[in-house]
């Protein structure tokens, strides 16, 4: 049972950098559009060029 | 067009040297409508970003500060084939914004925590019925405690914050329940921990937060997403007015850039769009969308004059004020106060089972410990199974059954054409049995249209229609648009007052008043079968004829008044109009009871014996005399067009040409209240099942988890069928 001494924390931290990540996503506004995103997923490929890369 | 539309009032320096611009686009309602305008902007050189927003149908842009004009955007989605206009985010759209960011934020720290919680809780499930040492659960639901106490301290905070305000001001609503619940079953689980016990319910609370959290943040979302709609609507409008830079200097500018005190211009066919007093200037104004008097009112220096009067002949220098100055509108403010405070006193249907609710069950559980208590068993466990008590009937359920179905049928109604403005607007409108229509605006279409259109020869009407295009009349307009002109005919003179002339063909050719087109006896003969329309006439050489232009039934009113009445609800028509027209377009749609030339006073007086007989009226008005009545009904719609006021105060505001949107409205709503109702006595059934469970001091954690899952799922499936479209 010695094994629990790492495998509790490093579930615990997997699930906290699972939280971070949600939190990140939120803030950084990628819930806003939710049927936008849905599209872009598929969406072809944006032609290269060094500018009208939105964000 | 809109290239000389002042932006600057939208324009947001970001820093850096960078502006954004918000434009509300028309008609983006795919994803190859958004890759085709990303692209294109994004090619515009100085752009540093053009992102769409299809869930908001919006756009939002930013380049470097000062390279480029915000009217190049503009026009360069009208070549796309898109209508864009800026617009401003609102006060309440921003508000209904970040509470759903902040709900779904909590709803994302509980959601975790429950997984995590759920990882820790099988092995102590499972170990219980095997081998699992005292030291060994300790230990995991002490790690429990430490995800669920702060995740829940922070998640469960809308429910704790809600609960103490009702406390506060002395009621009880659902929230209550809910957090005595929460706090309970933290509080229980604790102290079994550290007195070794075999049950914590650290699981249990955290996965209760999370589902009602879940039901909230669905409901804040149709709000915040009905809102942005609504922000779209507006800015769609496009409302401009002419504003005085200087005493000599015009620009058109966003109505919402105009200060109280600025000076503005209005001209013949112009419709105002904001409240102010005349300080230079006659004309005769149409102020049907206010007062509901579909005859035109003349204004002098002094009058005042409200956003939507139309102005029909002359010109007018408006000041802007502040919702002030009309005794009209003062008069309106006064009423809309009063009706406002009696309605805040609607108690909810959640509001109604939480009282009954909450204590039933607290009863119960001081009972079941009691009764252990009598029974023989320690304190200890009588105190624990009373608690599990009060855990197992923490209405998940009873706390999702109504945020679901609105949800649900919100979204419903928002495929009808129907906006809700209130949270509560859905049970409301589910009550009604009686249904008051305004006529103006509202039973008929805002915009002019001519009556008499089969009685006059096609090639006629193309011509007046291209004559008329040179007049900025508003009844000559409707002839225009009625007759689909699009070119105007050559020298073409306006006479103020009279109409426009002009030769075609060789011959003479004039619209206008009946008398200067010499049509007296033509006019006369219309005014004698429909005393409520304006004529207009025209001439070409000898032949004369007379347009009556008059406003329309909605083309779908008659069908929803019979529909109305089929679903045993009365309909009534009560109108500021003059008698004649009232009494006309009641006898077109079949409705037996109406009331002309109404005061607003007098309106809410009807409401008011209507409720004193029983009634529960659904007041459905655009005037701004029709504001304190939408205020004082039992529940209330506008349509899009109605001024700014009653809309503010409708329950609801309904889209498009058509009435259909009403009686979806009250269908959807009561299929609704219907739901709202299934869900709590579904609610209601598991808690009879699970409380003997409790009461028999039987419930585990995994039973508790079980059951509140369960009926939560159970729950929301129901609401789900109010998405089952209804046939119109």
């Amino acid at each position: 049972m010695e094994v629990l001494v790492i495998l509790v924390p490093l579930a615990l931290a997997l699930g906290f950098v699972g939280l971070l990540g949600f939190l990140w996503s939120l803030k950084s506004g990628q819930y806003d559009d939710l049927d936008g995103a849905a599209w872009r997923a598929i969406a072809d490929d944006e032609p290269a060029s060094d500018q009208g890369q939105s964000r | 067009m809109h290239a000389d539309i002042d932006f600057s009032h939208y324009l947001k320096s970001t820093g850096a040297g960078f502006v954004h611009l918000d434009l509300a686009v028309e008609g983006i309602n795919c994803a190859g409508c958004m890759a085709k305008i990303e692209r294109n902007l994004s090619t515009i050189p100085d752009v540093t970003s053009a992102r769409v927003n299809l869930t908001d149908s919006r756009l939002a842009l930013e380049w470097k500060a000062g390279a480029l004009d915000p009217a190049l955007f503009v026009s360069r989605l009208a070549e796309l084939g898109y209508k864009a206009y800026p617009f401003e985010r609102d006060d309440a759209e921003t508000l209904e914004a970040r509470r759903a960011q902040g709900l779904l934020r909590r709803l994302g720290v509980a959601a975790f925590a429950a997984m995590n919680v759920m990882m820790l809780s099988i092995p102590v499930w499972s170990g219980n019925v095997s081998d699992m040492l005292p030291e060994q659960r300790d230990f995991f639901h002490w790690l429990s405690a430490l995800i669920v106490l702060p995740a829940a301290a922070y998640s469960a905070q809308p429910f704790f914050s809600s609960a103490l305000s009702a406390l506060r001001a002395r009621g009880v609503n659902m929230d209550v329940p809910i957090s005595i619940g929460i706090v309970l079953a933290l509080a229980t689980s604790v102290i079994e921990t550290i007195n070794h016990a075999e049950h914590a319910y650290f699981d249990a609370a955290v996965m209760l937060i999370a589902f009602l959290l879940a039901g909230r943040y669905l409901d804040q979302n149709m709000r915040r997403r009905t809102r942005a709609f609504a922000g779209n609507l507006a800015a769609l409008k496009a409302e401009t007015a002419t504003k005085f830079v200087s005493p000599t200097e015009i620009k058109t500018v966003p109505a919402a850039a105009i200060r109280p005190g600025d000076i503005v211009l209005l001209r013949p066919g112009e419709r105002c769009a904001v409240d102010g007093n005349v300080i230079e200037g006659r004309s005769e104004v149409d102020q049907s969308l206010i007062t509901g008097e579909t005859l035109p009112a003349m204004v002098t220096p002094g009058s005042a004059v409200f956003a939507g009067t139309l102005v029909r002949s002359g010109t007018l220098r408006v000041r802007a004020s502040a919702a002030s100055g009309g005794t009209l509108l003062d008069e309106i403010s006064r009423l809309l106060d009063h009706a406002l405070q009696a309605r805040s006193r609607y108690l909810r249907l959640a509001e109604r089972a939480s009282r009954l609710y909450a204590p039933v069950v607290h009863a119960t559980a001081l009972l079941t410990m009691l009764g252990w208590l009598a029974w023989g068993a320690s304190f200890h466990d009588s105190i624990v199974t009373a608690i599990a008590v009060l855990i197992i009937t923490c209405p998940c359920a009873l706390g999702l059954a109504i945020p679901a179905v609105q949800t649900v049928a919100s979204g419903a109604l928002f495929g009808s054409g129907v906006l809700l403005n209130s949270g509560d607007a859905i049970e409301r409108i589910a009550e009604i049995d009686r249904v008051i229509f305004d006529k103006t605006g509202t039973l008929t279409l805002p915009e002019l249209d001519v009556a008499n259109l089969a009685d006059i020869p096609d090639d006629v009407v193309r011509l007046a229609g291209r004559l008329a295009l040179s007049s900025r009349h508003p009844v000559a307009a409707a002839v225009a648009r009625y007759a689909g002109a699009a070119s105007p005919l050559p020298d073409i003179q306006e006479e103020p007052g009279q109409g426009v002339h002009g030769l075609h063909d060789g011959r003479p050719i004039r619209l206008g008043r009946p008398s200067f087109c010499g049509a007296d006896d033509l006019a006369n003969e219309i005014l004698c079968r429909d005393p409520e329309a304006s004529v207009v006439a025209f001439s070409h050489g000898e032949s004369r004829y007379a347009f009556a232009v008059r406003q329309r039934l909605r083309p779908d009113a008659a069908e929803v008044v019979a529909g109305l009445v089929r679903m045993g609800v009365a309909v009534e028509i009560v109108s500021g109009d003059r008698e004649p027209a009232v009494r006309l377009a009641s006898e077109t749609l079949g409705v037996h009871e109406w009331r002309a030339e109404v005061s607003p006073v007098d309106k809410i007086d009807r409401i008011e014996e209507l409720v004193r007989q029983g009634c529960k009226v659904l007041m459905v008005g655009d005037g701004l005399n029709d504001a304190p009545a939408l205020a004082a009904a039992h529940a209330s719609m506008s349509p899009v067009t109605a001024t700014h006021m009653s809309q503010a105060v409708a329950d609801a505001v309904f889209l498009g040409e058509r009435l259909a949107p009403v009686l979806a409205a009250v269908k959807v709503s009561r299929k609704a209240l219907r739901l709202m109702r299934q869900n709590l006595w579904l609610a209601i059934v598991y808690n009879v099942l699970a409380v003997p469970i409790a009461i028999a001091g039987l419930v585990t954690p995994l039973i508790a988890a079980a059951a509140m899952s369960g009926s939560s799922v159970i729950v929301m499936l129901n609401a789900l069928r109010a998405r089952a479209r209804e046939t119109i």
